[in-house]
């Protein structure tokens, strides 16, 4: 029935097995070479802090210059994390701590499908709802006449986009505090409102700050939603209603023309591998608060 | 308790309410829009042909060659990231279960790929495809779009198969198997369910990740015929169709994008009438 005996299944699996895990554990390594790699290029030319702190970005006569984007993608994450963790930790909170758990079973649900819609469908979500409400409303309560397609669109839909994943580390959290210390606090005399402030808030912290720091490293390197409602203009915003540029909209947009422009490629991948690093750094960073929190 | 401290409770409840409330009342605006304006300008004809000669400019035609083009490229990314994901995440729970600082390792380095966006993927992949003389193709997309799914196949798998009791794997040994056949006979078929979950979450995210396939999938109006020709995806086929000016046009991108909500809200309930489906062969302890 098998052209092969037991010892050769075994070996043939155990290779399999051996093969797969090298690759996958190399693959970090590949990206992070492959990427710099391409753009020693660029880096041949210029230096690092030249490429991050100039402003001008004119490809065609060799002027580099990634701060405007560095900045668009630093206004659009932070404002989207400001709308997105007390949302989410306030929910996070009621689901685990007040509800009963019937409502813990509609919101894993209602979580998992806001975490499947594809960022397209967001970024379109954006163009139909989200820019029209800021250029019809927003715009003209605060007396800005704007197109809508704007830092503040981009913070929104990214927002949006970065709940289900912030929540699920949010839940995990609160449900791992152990009981225990819950009844502790509510003997003691503590109302409910008092023990989640006082003592569950205080234990999850370095958790919470993990699940902030995750969604925060998500939303920097969220591409086509952003691009299709940031409004793509090479500029640094004055304020949240201007248009403005990130990372991974400036890669995304211009992989068409980018083989016809000397060292333009490696202008681009050196944008990936910033986005590389600015990845790996901060989950990094966060994992170690998982395993600080762990340890209590 | 004091007033202040009533009143602060209720307050902070009253948000908590609130937040929540907004968060399902959002997933319900959501994808309230995209099928109010998608079934408004969805028709037989856009999902059953290809388009034809002036479809950018609002002429007749469909979107066939996108949704098989999706569906192929990331049908094909599933099955490469399952047959490397699979012997990883049982090799991490039979071979090295005694060494739990490296099956600690693995995982943290499995969790830091994940996070890695997807254009980073898409950049590696362009890169990867230069090196090996490759031209943008369904095959240059599909290898892009496993390695980026990769990580999520494989952390899925592991949460399940890591749940087994060892005792499954003892009784398994006292038989006489060796940890191979353990690990391909016995956990597998332990944690089917899981398994099928694992690979419609992964297939899930692979049909919906426009910007890993922007660099190396391409794009074309013809159907996928080959492994080296370019192929349309529903992601982008929605980005373009949205960027232009021709209503129509802009009408048709609102149906494309329903058509690939749908698609993805139809995979994970599969998943989850699937998970419940295949318990029978599962040992309960």
């Amino acid at each position: 029935m098998y052209i092969l005996n037991r010892q050769q299944r075994h070996f043939v699996n155990s290779s399999w097995m051996i093969i797969s895990l090298l690759l996958v554990t190399l693959l970090p390594f590949f990206l992070f070479f492959g990427l710099y790699l391409k753009s020693t290029y660029l880096l041949h030319d210029y230096s690092v802090f030249d490429l991050i702190f100039s402003k001008t970005w004119k490809p065609a006569s060799g002027q580099f210059g990634f701060y405007p984007f560095i900045v668009g993608s630093i206004w659009v994450t932070l404002l989207a994390m400001l709308f997105t963790a007390p949302v989410c930790l306030l929910t996070a909170i009621y689901v685990t701590q007040y509800t009963r758990k019937i409502v813990l079973r509609i919101m894993h649900p209602a979580i998992d499908i806001l975490a499947g819609i594809p960022s397209v469908v967001y970024g379109l979500w954006g163009i139909l709802v989200i820019v029209p409400f800021i250029s019809k409303y927003l715009g003209p309560l605060f007396g800005i006449k704007t197109m809508g397609y704007s830092i503040l669109a981009a913070a929104f839909v990214l927002s949006i986009m970065i709940i289900p994943f912030i929540l699920n580390i949010l839940i995990e959290i609160f449900r791992s505090i152990p009981m225990e210390l819950k009844e502790a606090a509510l003997s003691l005399g503590a109302t409910q409102w008092q023990t989640i402030k006082q003592v569950i808030l205080k234990k999850a912290l370095p958790g919470i700050i993990a699940a902030f720091g995750f969604g925060l490293a998500r939303a920097f390197g969220e591409t086509m939603a952003v691009l299709m409602v940031v409004g793509n203009v090479v500029k640094l915003p004055g304020n949240i209603f201007d248009p403005g540029y990130t990372l991974p909209a400036l890669i995304a947009n211009n992989y068409g023309e980018m083989l016809s422009i000397p060292r333009y490629d490696s202008a681009l991948m050196f944008a990936a591998f910033l986005l590389l690093a600015v990845s790996l750094f901060f989950n990094l960073i966060m994992h170690f608060f998982i395993v600080k929190y762990n340890k209590y | 308790m004091t007033r202040g401290q009533k009143i602060e409770e209720r307050f902070f409840k009253v948000l908590m309410f609130l937040s929540t409330f907004f968060i399902l009342a959002i997933l319900a605006i959501i994808i309230y829009s995209i099928f109010e304006k998608g079934i408004r300008s969805i028709s037989w004809e856009m999902l059953t042909e290809i388009p034809s000669g002036g479809y950018y400019y609002g002429k007749g035609g469909g979107i066939l060659n996108a949704i098989l083009g999706s569906l192929a490229l990331a049908s094909g990314a599933t099955v490469i990231a399952f047959f490397v994901g699979l012997p990883v995440a049982l090799y991490i729970n039979v071979f090295l279960i005694r060494h739990k600082k490296i099956v600690g390792m693995v995982r943290f380095l499995l969790d830091l790929v994940w996070g890695i966006p997807s254009i980073v993927y898409g950049a590696f992949g362009f890169t990867l495809m230069i090196f090996l003389g490759l031209q943008t193709s369904l095959l240059a997309g599909t290898i892009t779009v496993a390695l980026f799914i990769l990580p999520i196949m494989i952390r899925s798998i592991d949460e399940i198969v890591r749940t087994a009791p060892i005792g499954l794997q003892e009784a398994s040994y006292s038989l006489g198997s060796n940890k191979s056949e353990t690990a391909f006979r016995i956990l597998t078929r332990q944690s089917v369910s899981g398994i099928i979950t694992a690979i419609l979450l992964s297939f899930g995210r692979a049909i919906g990740d426009a910007a890993s396939v922007l660099f190396t999938a391409g794009y074309t109006d013809h159907l996928p015929n080959g492994l080296l020709e370019p192929v349309a995806t529903l992601p982008l086929s929605i980005f373009f169709q949205l960027a232009s000016p021709v209503p129509e046009v802009q009408n048709r991108a609102y149906a494309s994008a329903l058509v690939l909500t749908l698609i993805i809200l139809l995979v994970s309930l599969f998943s989850r009438g699937l998970g419940k489906r295949y318990h029978k062969t599962k040992i309960n302890f």
